[in-house]
């Protein structure tokens, strides 16, 4: 599987990375030689393997229905980039 | 559009077209926390009061889930006749937007926690049944707000985190009409669970439609497209209503339709795509490493079923058999828990039929009127219940119980108190009414002898004057026999 | 008495419990050598003033019934601390305060430890040389130019170089063992569940794991004992009973069955590993423990598959770093643009590859093909070690499969910099503790370590074994400081 310019700016768009040609054309080199090393895997046969979908062998452990964070507003608005006392403030989204 | 046999059906240039019609309804939990923090998730709240640093994906967050939100889900599965999944995964949907602090939303892709179910309609021509495909647990998201600063976007994350049910139906509605009393029935088995109030105004309950077409008689199904977020059972019917035509006139005009998502304009009332939105929207699904499966036994689901109170079909079928109301009367007593609750009040120290037309009638129309739940009502059960026993036992009349009633409203009065207070016992003494009769003859001999000639329909004149001469206190059935005697 | 910053964590308690010396002298005997030591940039924000209170505060009032009384340290960057900047050796997260404390650094406080500072690390624990830190290289104690490993480079540096007397790390694919092995350190890895992930900045939500990094193995397992707690905050956290791994420390392991898996025997590896790990064999025997050969059959694939699972949950909990409710962000002119800057900008290099990666394995079509098949494969992994552990009671391979390396030697070839984990990473996979001890020296007289692997739970037996050959490997760290002028 090759990655090509086309999907470096795909992935780059889903996952909100800008990326120039430059450094695009860089990643190219550096995900198409990951990749090769990571199609090892094809090489095995799991098509009756489960997969393994949590370590911890146990349970999702429950929690009461009872409301116990307070109003932290100072905190949760204090390492904002944009300063406002109530909101969190970004640029609009294009329409 | 024709209604053939109530269908709706789009004709065009002799085509004939069915709407199809699913629905994924957002149902908020009705639950103190979140679903994976100890915030609060009471509605109305300043902004960010009500946020956790969990809530806020602060680094190094985690969550943990709510056991309350888990049996909610299951009571509403169990409320829907669905199948429980005991074991259920929680998957991360992966997408950027402002009020979504983690990059995603903890939701249940491939694993939910409730499987197949359905609802039944009752539709003017018989019932309907209404497939569910799932329902499973999701974070909501928290508000973007546009429209106070004209340069940003300001976002409030008091509702991001909060539980939510989403109940996916099969693609089996084929109407507005249709999908109102869908949302209707769905909103009422929740409010009878307790486990969602239905809210809409609160934004406790909001649907995204997919509506297709196809020609009626194909079996196979249209492209579909898929209106997201409305927020009222009205917009909702209008939006079907002007997607499915622009789907029709699309076909018609020999021209493909795109799969895409779109949002009601409530303001143009119609429908448009959704530009903002990414076109490719790849979610990239996986199973959120941070939770382990959610697995409940099946003592765990017993418990929850034994506190299942009786649900509206039941309801209605009890009120059927053991009341002898009708079907169409015990839909409207069941269409609401509290209507039910209010119903069952009332009939359990008075007269069932009675009690049935007043609420039908005179209190629907004031609640109505005054645009109030019934929970809100200005004549409590006890009050009402108190005013059909006057009738009964023939203390008041029908016609009078109908001003005593306005004269409740205001503020509950007991009317026992009214009765006594303006005089309004009836008269029933035979003696009082003949006495009054009498009178009424004597001062009018012209009409009596043109009613003894032949003028039948005088009769009602001879009454009205006694009904007057007694302040419409006579009793009317008593009033009707001496006079037929006496004439 | 020895000079203070040299002696182990358990000396300077002993010491401090006898009074023989106060937290304050021993706060300022690190913070003195920190002062001096701003060379091998260990430190990305460093607290001596405050520090220094703190130890006068303890003087004033001490409590020896603690585990760690008035014991000054410095953490990787990568545990929140309450008050104080935690970057995750990013610029993304470069102004960041916390408000709140991970729960594995809070149990220390309360044992009554003293925060020196936050230690230097890769960008969010990626990288095995701590070369990709926003806040530059760090330099290994052992030689001029040499990487101290990753990513915990800053903790294993400061700890080789004797600026904290033992600190904590956090190894997802090696992060904490093969910065151990680089510096002539000891580094224990904890079974996954075991110490709670609230409040460390996650890098890869199955395979992340906070451990004890030390001078020698007993101070390992009193630091283990402080920080694996169960804890209701982290839902992976598992309730199981922890044993008091200091005082239940020993070196008798007569009887133990060590396995020894063939596939480790990699391609092409160096005469020196391979005679390092003899030597291990001969150590172990020597204290009566038995030798078995074992096959951990699908070893081979435990690196691709790691470089696909690692990388996707990375993609994935890198999604909060926004720029909208804390860290960097960028000027964009609307929400998409501002958020392809900031991360753009924010972000490392090699960060950014893992996240495309992430991105790209998780994608519509391709989920099946890589994901999917790496949790598949994970499985066999684990069951390997379910087989080997019928059979055995733990399992000794080499660390690394080589010495330290020179700054920028692998930076241009990121598929070499991955190959650093080949031993480490299968135990992360299978969600094993396993421990780092100091083996020898290779050729240049650079360290090289030796690991011990353990069923799940099974800490005390693992530091046990690596306690009894230590003993008989009796390694000296050579430490010239030479960074101080």
């Amino acid at each position: 599987m090759t990655i090509d310019l086309k999907t470096i700016k795909h992935i780059s768009k889903l996952s909100r990375i800008s990326v120039d040609d430059e450094k695009a054309k860089k990643l190219e080199g550096d995900l198409n030689s990951i990749f090769e090393f990571i199609e090892k895997l094809n090489e095995l046969k799991t098509k009756d393997i489960e997969p393994l979908t949590s370590i911890a062998e146990t349970t999702l452990k429950f929690r009461s229905d009872e409301v116990k964070s307070k109003n932290i507003k100072n905190q949760i608005l204090k390492n904002s980039p944009e300063k406002n006392e109530d909101f969190f403030v970004v640029p609009k989204v294009v329409e | 559009m024709n209604k053939e046999n109530s269908e709706y059906l789009i004709l065009r240039n002799k085509n004939t077209y069915e709407v199809i019609i699913g629905l994924e309804v957002h149902a908020q939990v009705t639950s103190n926390s979140k679903l994976f923090s100890s915030s609060s998730t009471k509605f109305g709240a300043e902004p960010n009061t009500q946020v956790s640093l969990v809530d806020a994906a602060f680094p190094g967050m985690l969550p943990v889930i709510n056991e309350f939100c888990v049996k909610q889900a299951i009571k509403t599965g169990i409320g829907l006749k669905a199948h429980i999944n005991k074991r259920s995964v929680f998957d991360r949907k992966n997408y950027f937007y402002a009020d979504l602090p983690q990059g995603y939303q903890i939701s249940q892709f491939k694993y939910p926690i409730v499987g197949e179910g359905i609802v039944i309609l009752d539709m003017p021509n018989g019932q309907k049944e209404v497939g569910i495909e799932r329902l499973h647990l999701e974070q909501d998201a928290g508000k973007s707000i546009h429209d106070i600063d004209p340069q940003n976007t300001l976002v409030d994350l008091n509702r991001s985190g909060v539980a939510l049910m989403e109940i996916v139906s099969k693609p089996d509605l084929r109407s507005p009409d249709e999908v109102n009393v869908y949302i209707k029935k769905l909103r009422s088995i929740m409010r009878y669970l307790g486990t969602c109030d239905g809210n809409m105004q609160e934004g406790s309950l909001r649907a995204d439609v997919n509506v297709s077409v196809r020609i009626k008689g194909s079996d196979k199904l249209g492209t579909r497209c898929e209106i997201k977020n409305v927020n009222s059972i009205k917009f909702m019917q209008m939006a079907i209503h002007y997607e499915a035509n622009r789907q029709v006139d699309l076909i018609e005009d020999g021209k493909n339709i795109n799969q895409e998502t779109r949002l009601f304009d409530t303001k143009k009332n119609e429908t448009r795509s959704m530009r903002s939105k990414e076109d490719a929207h790849d979610y990239r699904y996986f199973p959120d490493p941070d939770l382990l499966p959610l697995e409940v036994t099946d003592d765990f689901i017993k418990k929850i079923k034994s506190d299942i109170p009786e649900l509206p079909d039941e309801k209605k079928k009890r009120f059927i058999e053991k009341f002898k109301l009708s079907p169409y009367e015990a839909t409207i007593l069941v269409s609401d828990i509290e209507t039910s609750k209010y119903f069952e009040d009332v009939i359990k120290e008075s007269d069932v039929k009675l009690a049935t037309n007043w609420i039908t009638g005179e209190l629907f129309a004031v609640l109505n009127d005054q645009n109030l739940e019934i929970s809100k009502s200005p004549v409590s059960s006890k009050n009402l219940s108190k005013l059909i026993n006057l009738i009964k036992d023939g203390t008041i009349s029908g016609k009078i119980a109908k001003t005593v009633f306005e004269i409740m409203m205001d503020g509950d009065i007991d009317p026992q108190k009214i009765v006594e207070k303006k005089g309004l016992k009836q008269e029933s003494d035979p003696k009082a009414i003949e006495a009054l009769i009498k009178k009424v003859i004597s001062d009018n001999p012209e009409k009596v002898k043109e009613y003894k000639s032949g003028k039948d329909k005088l009769f009602g004149f001879f009454v009205g004057q006694v009904m007057k001469a007694s302040d419409g206190k006579a009793n009317p059935q008593l009033v009707n026999d001496i006079l037929k005697k006496k004439l | 008495m020895s000079d203070i910053t040299s002696q182990t964590l358990s000396e300077i308690i002993k010491n401090i419990k006898e009074k023989k010396i106060s937290s304050q002298e021993v706060t300022k005997a690190f913070v003195d050598r920190s002062e001096k030591s701003k060379l091998l940039n260990a430190f990305i924000t460093e607290d001596f003033s405050t520090a220094l209170e703190k130890s006068k505060i303890f003087d004033d009032k001490p409590n020896f019934d603690l585990k760690l009384p008035g014991v000054p340290m410095a953490i990787k960057d990568l545990f929140c601390t309450n008050g104080i900047k935690t970057t995750a050796g990013s610029k993304i997260l470069n102004n960041f305060i916390p408000t709140y404390e991970s729960t594995v650094s809070q149990n220390i406080w309360n044992e009554g430890a003293i925060l020196l500072g936050k230690l230097n690390c890769d960008e969010f624990a990626m990288g095995s040389s701590n070369e990709t830190s926003f806040f530059g290289n760090v330099q290994n104690p052992i030689n001029q130019n040499l990487v101290p490993g990753g990513s915990s480079g800053g903790s294993s540096s400061a700890l080789a170089g004797n600026l904290t007397p033992v600190t904590i790390g956090t190894d997802t694919g090696g992060s904490i063992r093969q910065p151990a092995s680089f510096t002539g350190t000891v580094g224990l890895k904890p079974t996954y569940g075991s110490c709670s992930r609230y409040g460390i900045v996650a890098f890869a939500s199955s395979l992340d794991q906070a451990g004890p990094m030390s001078k020698d193995v007993r101070d390992c397992s009193l630091l283990l004992e402080v920080i694996s707690t169960y804890d209701r905050k982290d839902s992976t956290s598992i309730d199981f009973k922890r044993n008091n791994y200091s005082s239940e420390l020993t070196n008798n392991i007569k009887g133990k069955k060590i396995g020894i898996p063939n596939e480790y025997r990699i391609d092409g590896m160096p005469k020196e590993i391979e005679e390092l790990w003899s030597k291990g064999i001969e150590y172990v025997k020597d204290c009566g423990a038995e030798i078995i050969d074992i096959s951990l059959p699908h070893t081979n694939y435990a690196l691709a598959t790691y470089y696909i699972v690692a990388p996707a949950e990375a993609s994935s909990n890198l999604a909060r770093y926004d720029g909208v409710k804390y860290g960097f962000r960028s000027i964009g002119k609307n929400l998409i643009d501002m958020y392809e800057k900031t991360r753009s900008e924010g972000f490392g290099d090699e960060v950014k590859r893992r996240i495309m990666i992430g991105t790209y394995v998780l994608s519509s079509g391709y989920y099946d093909a890589y994901y999917l098949k790496a949790q598949k494969v994970r499985k066999l992994i684990k069951n390997d070690f379910d087989e080997a552990y019928k059979k055995v009671d733990a399992i000794l391979t080499p660390s690394t499969p080589s010495s330290a390396f020179k700054i920028g030697e692998k930076t241009n070839d990121p598929v070499s910099m991955y190959l650093n984990d080949i031993f480490t990473v299968p135990v992360n996979l299978a969600g094993l503790p396993a421990i780092s001890i100091p083996g020898g020296l290779d050729a240049k007289g650079y360290p090289l370590g030796l690991q011990i692997i353990g069923k799940a739970f099974d800490e005390q037996n693992i530091l046990n074994i690596a306690f009894a050959m230590e003993e008989k490997i009796n390694f000296k760290n050579k430490i010239t400081d030479w960074w101080i002028k």
